[in-house]
């Protein structure tokens, strides 16, 4: 049990976090009737994987990275990799945050135009409709 | 099915949360993630490109042509927007509701009948939206050019402190949607039009674009900016910051006109009368 | 010079021309739309040509974007799998452009440079999924191809929002494991550059996280391309859509993301990792016999052309699948052979569709009556796309089921072989029942009339679509004749030489 909360779960509980937030998200998608409600689902579960990536990059004791240029001009700055966090993830999810607003408003317009057509956001509704 | 969904979604969970004990430790600094690639960007990056801001050389140097197409997807969502649900031309709705500043009287005017156009004695109502709250109005009015110039901020200091193409084009857009917000869609219109819209979110994604093949015209590879040296007339490291800062304007003018493009299809379902 | 630059020009003329026409569309000179984007594609497809050619004599090319060298920036890594699947894309792109300038201009009025700028980009989208080198770029451009994707096929009939707004959930939840795996990768190993991965993954191999990394990559792969049991969105989204967009996207999309599983089982893990856990390709392989069985099956019951081609389409993913799991040269041979001839097949027939929708407005059988007089060169080549699909010498689908049915002997899996033979029977009964209906004239109305030669005249599609038909089904028999060649210089040479 000792073992159990400072071995794994001190150490790793920021993937626990992500995955309960991905089967949330997923557990949105599957079950909710509503559209929108399945969209805020979809949402949800690229944004667990956003958290996922961020926090591989995370390291104790290191600063944002942003190298601090003041009185220094190009090579008289020296940097040390462990004084920073990793950059690479935080852009990786830069274009993730994009893509997932991106197919957002695809969505949203997609809902919109079952809307205009169904008049209802309920899809057993609408199923029932389409199938008249 | 919700009892299945929750079932399968609880075991996937148990799976991944087992699967995850392999991996490195919160906040090692020795992970392989850390160790493999990370060090060049963070050691080099001033000797390469000469800007500090770690995040935004591997963004749009190191990486830029992920960064190309990640404002591509971006277009890609406008565009997407304009053809499901709007139209090239915006239809005038069948009945316009226009009030007499001073007598209060309202016209009701069909077809292609208007009153003079700009004239100051009338202003346009709209029966089925709220009106508009002069305070929320105003307020709003006054926060837009602030908030502007804090974007313009932010995208030119990317290179110096948090900040670049995506984060200041997205302030620049929603400095436009408060405007449509607090006060009107049409008066956002007025200030900047659908098709002026169109043409900046493709004109963004060309500079970015463009840059790249002048690099490839001045003999190098696609995004190598360090080609332009000699039409800008800087080191080829010097060339590299300005290459980033040329792509970033053109990031933010497309995201900017994006953002607004679909909250004018979405919020008025493509009819750009009034929306929200 | 520039013949070092054709892994980027490639991409770089659909994308920059997409934005001209786009501008162009808001300035009111919508008639350069169409004419733009032939050219943008001519270039890639001459690009693409030429990168074969490049590829086949000097061998793997690789070409660094932004000049960082891997792993530091994104590489492009063309060899012989990559070259032949890029040169696919862009003939397919042509051809569906050159044929459905009077579709597009029909279903999408006043619309054609938005159209226009969204099949530029999906293009680009589906070339840059098989030119990159680097996992996460894969991961944006299966974005940019999935969101122009759903927007082109959301514009179809009054079913298509809600088909699409499904196909947009699963293909969501697809490409997010895949980014997920990337990630697991990324945190086991710190590269994203596939070469790179395919050197370090053998050192951290026996972690469960490698192996959580495959199975969510390949589960996003088959996510997008609706191999069963994850198939339902398929039909729907593609048999609601306009017929231009769906002749573009259902040749290309799910042969693509075969293309990626290959390229992820072939060079990033590599097969003896991938082939390493005791039962998982017979696993596979029974999947893809499902895949093909259920495929054939739901299409026999289906009563709308359009719908049954779908089915088909889930049918074929099961045999690349399944040929490429079966863990044998052969097999996989057959199975980058049908990325090939399926693509090619599938585009025939549904720019047919398209064309016989064009004239009679529906896709119900009934509406097909008679149809081999009205359109004559139409039927033409859908009955040699049909012979095909079937299997029928010399076209190239006889030859790629050839190398199936081998592989599927050498690797001693006869349930895969009698699959294979029973959905070739069934498309010979769902091939042959269109035939047949489209033989033979409805019942005249007035009083026996109906035979006389007023009545069958022909009402062909428009020239443009007849011509591509017609050079596309011949392109079927040419791709037949010329298979030795494709496989003994390109496939071969794809496929790693350990293989055996």
């Amino acid at each position: 049990m000792e073992h159990f909360l400072t071995e794994v779960l001190a150490d790793h509980y920021n993937y626990w976090a992500y995955i309960a937030l991905m089967m949330i998200g997923l557990y949105a998608m599957i079950a909710k009737n509503n559209l929108v409600k399945k969209i805020i689902g979809m949402n949800i579960f690229q944004t667990a994987i956003i958290l996922f990536y961020v926090s591989i990059g995370f390291k104790k004791n290191a600063t944002i990275p942003i190298l601090d240029a003041h009185g220094a001009h190009g090579h008289e700055v020296v940097a040390h990799a462990v004084d920073y966090i990793n950059p690479l993830p935080h852009v990786l999810m830069l274009t993730a945050i994009v893509v997932s607003v991106a197919t957002l408003g695809v969505a949203l317009a997609l809902v919109l135009k079952i809307y205009r057509e169904h008049g209802t956001l309920e899809e057993d509704d609408i199923l029932n409709q389409l199938s008249e | 099915m919700r009892i299945l969904g929750l079932l399968s979604c609880a075991l996937l969970g148990a799976l991944l949360i087992a699967i995850a004990a392999d991996f490195p430790e919160w906040g090692d600094a020795h992970s392989p993630a850390s160790e493999h690639l990370s060090p060049y960007f963070i050691e080099h990056t001033m000797e390469d490109t000469s800007v500090p801001n770690i995040v935004t050389s591997v963004l749009a140097d190191y990486r830029g042509y992920d960064t190309m197409f990640e404002t591509i997807v971006v277009f890609c969502a406008g565009i997407a927007c304009f053809f499901l649900l709007g139209s090239y031309a915006c239809a005038e709705p069948e009945e316009r509701f226009y009030r007499s500043v001073e007598t209060g009287v309202v016209l009701r005017f069909t077809g292609d009948a208007r009153p003079r156009p700009d004239s100051p004695c009338f202003e346009r109502i709209d029966p089925r939206w709220t009106p508009r709250d002069i305070i929320i109005s105003m307020v709003g009015r006054i926060m837009v050019p602030f908030i502007q110039i804090y974007a313009l901020y932010v995208v030119a200091h990317g290179h110096h402190s948090p900040g670049g193409g995506f984060q200041g084009g997205v302030i620049l857009g929603a400095a436009f949607i408060l405007l449509a917000l607090s006060s009107n869609l049409r008066t956002m219109t007025r200030c900047i039009d659908h098709k002026v819209l169109g043409v900046l979110s493709a004109l963004g994604v060309m500079i970015y674009a463009g840059v790249g093949v002048t690099c490839m015209v001045m003999g190098s590879n696609f995004l190598d900016y360090a080609a332009l040296h000699t039409i800008l007339g800087v080191s080829p490291v010097a060339a590299r910051s300005l290459g980033i800062l040329f792509v970033e304007v053109g990031v933010a003018m497309t995201v900017m006109a994006t953002m607004v493009v679909i909250y004018n299809n979405v919020a008025s379902a493509g009819r750009y009368e009034e929306g929200l | 010079m520039l013949s070092q630059q054709y892994p980027a020009l490639i991409l770089v003329a659909p994308l920059l021309v997409s934005f001209v026409v786009f501008m162009a569309g808001w300035s009111g000179r919508r008639g350069v739309a169409w004419p733009l984007s032939m050219v943008a594609l001519a270039v890639t497809t001459l690009s693409a040509g030429a990168l074969l050619v490049q590829v086949v004599l000097h061998g793997p090319l690789s070409y660094r974007l932004g000049n960082w060298p891997p792993p530091m920036g994104i590489e492009y890594y063309v060899d012989h799998l990559n070259a032949l699947v890029l040169l696919l894309i862009a003939v397919v792109a042509l051809g569906n452009l050159l044929a459905n300038r009077a579709a597009i201009a029909r279903d999408y009025p006043g619309k054609e440079p938005v159209f226009c700028t969204l099949y530029l980009l999906a293009v680009a989208g589906h070339m840059g999924i098989v030119v990159t080198g680097d996992a996460f770029n894969l991961y944006v451009l299966l974005e940019i191809t999935a969101l122009s994707g759903y927007s082109l096929l959301a514009m179809g009939n009054r079913r298509a929002p809600l088909a699409t707004l499904r196909y947009l959930f699963m293909g969501t939840v697809g490409a997010s494991f895949y980014l997920l795996g990337v990630g697991y990768l990324y945190i086991m190993t710190g590269s994203l550059n596939m070469l790179d991965l395919a050197r370090l993954i053998p050192v951290v191999a026996g972690s469960p996280a490698i192996t959580a990394a495959f199975v969510m990559i390949m589960a996003g792969a088959f996510v997008k391309m609706a191999f069963f049991p994850l198939h339902a969105w398929l039909p729907g989204a593609y048999s609601n859509a306009g017929n231009a967009a769906s002749s573009l996207i259902a040749p290309l999309t799910t042969k693509v993301m075969v293309y990626v599983m290959i390229r992820l089982m072939l060079t990033v893990f590599g097969t003896d990792f991938a082939w390493s856990t005791p039962g998982l390709n017979q696993t596979m392989v029974w999947l893809a016999v499902a895949a093909m069985v259920v495929g054939a099956l739901y299409a026999l019951s289906q009563r709308d052309l359009k719908k049954m081609l779908t089915f088909i389409i889930v049918s074929e993913v099961g045999y690349m699948v399944g040929g490429a799991w079966l863990g044998n040269r052969l097999g996989m041979t057959g199975s980058i052979l049908h990325i090939v001839n399926d693509a090619m097949m599938t585009f025939v027939v549904f720019l047919a569709a398209g064309s016989m929708l064009y004239r009679t407005g529906s896709g119900r059988f009934e509406s097909l009556q008679g149809l081999f007089a009205k359109m004559p060169f139409t039927m033409g080549a859908f009955v040699i796309a049909g012979l095909s699909m079937i299997g029928v010498p010399p076209t190239c689908g006889f030859f790629s089921k050839w190398y199936l049915v081998l592989g599927g002997i050498q690797a001693g899996h006869w349930g895969f072989v009698a699959a294979l033979i029973l959905s070739s029977l069934i498309n010979v009964v769902l091939f042959f029942r269109i035939f047949e209906i489209a033989l033979f004239e409805p019942f005249a109305e007035d009083g026996g009339h109906g035979h006389g030669p007023a009545a069958t005249a022909i009402a062909e599609a428009p020239a443009g679509m007849v011509a591509t038909l017609l050079a596309a089904a011949a392109g079927l028999i040419i791709l037949g004749l010329f298979t030795g060649d494709i496989v003994n210089l390109v496939i071969n040479l794809a496929i790693p030489a350990n293989l055996i």
